[in-house]
């Protein structure tokens, strides 16, 4: 195959990708909203598209197809590419949308965002002076300087993520956590909020009442605003006044009481819920992996405490060591390259398959949880920033899952990165996340069922 | 001060459409200063002269609840919700002009208010689809109201009215369309302020004088008009 056969496979793929971006985008994320500025669908669907081509291009690499300097040529370009994404166009999108929305600046948008822009590229380079991630002899504008700064927030993020997840997964699988809810709990809560709701609406016939008779006896009502507005509401006298901002600061105090008795009525309902599907198949199946999984997540915290405590960084990657301790202790002989590259292969296939789509489930999740009609094209071009910055530095991390004939690529083309400085910092913010998320679960499952159960 | 008669007016659409602004102007007569996200539910009311002008004039009062959130929530939320859609005596959708999802959407916000006896446990089985039936045999007043107006450029003027009053028709409701951040829009005496007296006079009609006679007057009828179980939470 000719090197332009090649780059047209490639394009291929890249466009497919994009194809799966764009529908993700509008089939999931933008579900309920209208998307009004197409370029951020275009941002996002091509962040997404070549960070999933530098994970094809891994898999090229394990399985050997296409040769070796066209694959090279391909990582180049693509990490080229993607930095550019990442450091250029996402942040300069996101700073014009951000200041978009502030209506004071909209006549010099352009500015602005440029100013904003700048404002994130000092902070950006900042970021590399307290870590030791490059070796002295770099230029300052190389891929090495970029990419290692994108690890660094990348790598972070990972660590997070991955504290939480691993935290986070049993607790909600296993129904042992589960704080039991009755219909009772949840109707005796449903008609308190009704009652606050009652007492709102009698305090606001009663306003809405003084305010018509103000107004047909001529009165006017100035509500206090400002310093001002305060002494002049003392001098004069109005008692029709007076009466409703005493009043409205006791709805205030209501409002506030009834959204906290939705918030929690719902999460009585998400409870319900949960306890429900816990009683079918599928939820005892996941109540039986909860259990697994806490027991991986505890002995990953101890691995982590391990690496920092002893300061080591695994040497080999988990398939040569799972093959040779095949060999050597149970005695199995099998041919080594041959397996060892289709286990590689898997064995990265599933962590990037897991990844990708994990990440994409929590970012969904976190969309939903706070965007807004207004804010939704910043939340979105914020995501696919993180999105973009988690797969490369998922590149960086998967080298140590591979066997030292296919990490040759990456080191080649990330360049002389201290890679282990990575790998120390990943297992450090892990460590951190996962305990601090320990000790959060713990304060929130303990606060909630003192509230409202029936004793 | 003397206790007058009340309904109930359910304020549905997506958020930030601008459904507390709409609130606020309607019952206070002012425009919202300072918008900011509705959680849960939020409840205002207005003072409402029914049949204004004539010897049979009454006052009312009419209870504005604003519910808060996205057609596309959990459904804990959802079942959340349905405790506010009790005995409900209008309702007001509300669609952002410039959003065309937002009006979509409000087909799903009328199932959900209106299916809310049907289902017991608040979870929607239709999956949103538009029921012709539904609402050829629904009791309670309808009215759409378009905001943003003023966001909507001369030009395209006339293609979004024109979608906005297939969807009225298909509510069977009348429309009106404005911004809520202008007054001038339900001045008194436009056409605007005659639809809105209109819709409520008819919300009160429907409550208090369209009843069974062998029903007592003055006492609240607790039964959905299409049946359904008794929901006995609401204080009167």
């Amino acid at each position: 195959l000719t090197s332009l056969a090649h780059k047209r496979i490639i394009i291929k793929i890249t466009i497919l990708f994009f194809g799966f971006g764009w529908l993700f985008f509008m089939r999931q994320l933008f579900k309920d909203y209208e998307v009004r500025q197409y370029v951020v669908q275009v941002i996002f669907s091509v962040t997404f598209a070549f960070s999933c081509t530098m994970f094809e291009l891994i898999i090229f690499e394990i399985l050997g197809v296409l040769n070796s300097s066209s694959r090279y040529f391909h990582w180049k370009l693509n990490l080229c590419v993607i930095l550019l994404i990442l450091v250029f166009l996402v942040p300069f999108y996101i700073g014009y949308f951000i200041v978009s929305n502030i209506r004071l600046l909209h006549k010099q948008r352009l500015l602005f965002s440029c100013l904003l822009w700048l404002t994130f590229m000092y902070f950006f380079w900042k970021l590399g002076d307290p870590f030791p991630i490059l070796s002295p002899k770099h230029g300052i504008l190389s891929i090495e300087q970029l990419i290692s700064r994108v690890g660094v927030i990348g790598v972070t993020l990972m660590a997070l993520l991955s504290g939480f997840g691993a935290v986070n997964c049993p607790y909600t699988y296993m129904s042992y956590f589960l704080r039991n809810v009755t219909d009772v709990d949840i109707l005796a809560l449903e008609r308190r909020l009704l009652q606050t709701m009652d007492m709102i609406i009698s305090k606001k016939k009663r306003m809405a009442m003084t305010r018509r008779t103000m107004f047909q006896k001529g009165e006017v009502h100035n509500k206090p605003s400002g310093f001002w507005g305060m002494i002049k509401s003392i001098t004069t006298s109005a008692p029709g006044s007076e009466n409703l901002t005493l009043i409205q600061q006791e709805v205030d105090a209501l409002e506030e009481l009834s959204r906290q008795l939705f918030l929690e009525t719902a999460d009585l309902h998400a409870t319900k819920e949960r306890i429900e599907y816990s009683k079918t198949f599928k939820g005892k199946y996941f109540n039986f992996l909860g259990y697994f999984f806490s027991i991986y997540c505890v002995w990953k915290i101890f691995m982590a405490t391990i690496n920092i405590v002893f300061d080591r960084v695994g040497k080999t990657d988990p398939v040569t060591r799972g093959i040779e301790i095949t060999v050597n202790y149970l005695g199995i002989q099998f041919d080594v390259k041959f397996w060892s590259q289709h286990i590689s292969f898997i064995l990265v296939g599933i962590i990037i398959v897991t990844s990708i789509r994990g990440l994409l489930i929590t970012l969904t999740k976190f969309f939903y949880a706070i965007s807004s009609s207004k804010s939704s094209n910043v939340i979105v071009l914020l995501l696919a920033q993180i999105m973009g910055m988690y797969f490369v530095s998922s590149v960086l991390l998967i080298r140590m899952s591979m066997p030292l004939e296919y990490r040759t690529i990456i080191t080649e083309v990330l360049g002389e990165l201290q890679f282990n400085f990575y790998h120390r910092w990943f297992d450090v913010i892990f460590l951190v996340s996962a305990l601090s998320s320990i000790l959060f679960l713990y304060l929130a499952h303990k606060q909630a069922p003192e509230k409202h159960m029936t004793p | 001060m003397a206790s007058l008669d009340r309904v109930k007016v359910l304020v549905l659409g997506d958020s930030g459409v601008g459904k507390s602004s709409l609130v606020h102007l309607l019952c206070q007569n002012q425009v919202l200063g300072n918008p900011s996200w509705t959680v849960g539910c939020s409840v205002d009311v207005r003072v409402h002269d029914y049949k204004e002008g004539t010897p049979v004039e009454k006052t009312y009062y009419i209870e504005l609840w604003d519910v808060g959130g996205s057609v596309g929530s959990a459904s804990s939320v959802k079942s959340t919700r349905a405790v506010f859609y009790n005995s409900i005596n209008g309702i007001i959708l509300v669609h952002d002009l410039t959003n065309k999802k937002s009006s979509q959407n409000l087909y799903r916000w009328s199932s959900e208010a209106l299916n809310k006896d049907l289902v017991p446990t608040g979870v929607l089985v239709t999956n949103g689809d538009y029921d012709q039936e539904q609402f050829a045999e629904n009791q309670i007043p309808l009215l759409v109201i378009g905001t943003k107006l003023d966001q909507i450029h001369e030009t395209k003027r006339h293609e979004v009215l024109t979608r906005t009053a297939f969807l009225a028709e298909d509510f069977n409701a009348e429309e009106i369309n404005l911004d809520c951040t202008n007054p001038r829009y339900l001045a008194a005496g436009s056409s605007n302020a005659v639809k809105l007296s209109r819709f409520f006079d008819k919300v009160i009609e429907k409550r208090y004088f369209l009843r069974d006679s062998n029903q007592t007057p003055g006492f609240p009828d607790r039964k959905r008009f299409w049946g359904g179980t008794l929901k006995g939470l609401h204080y009167d």
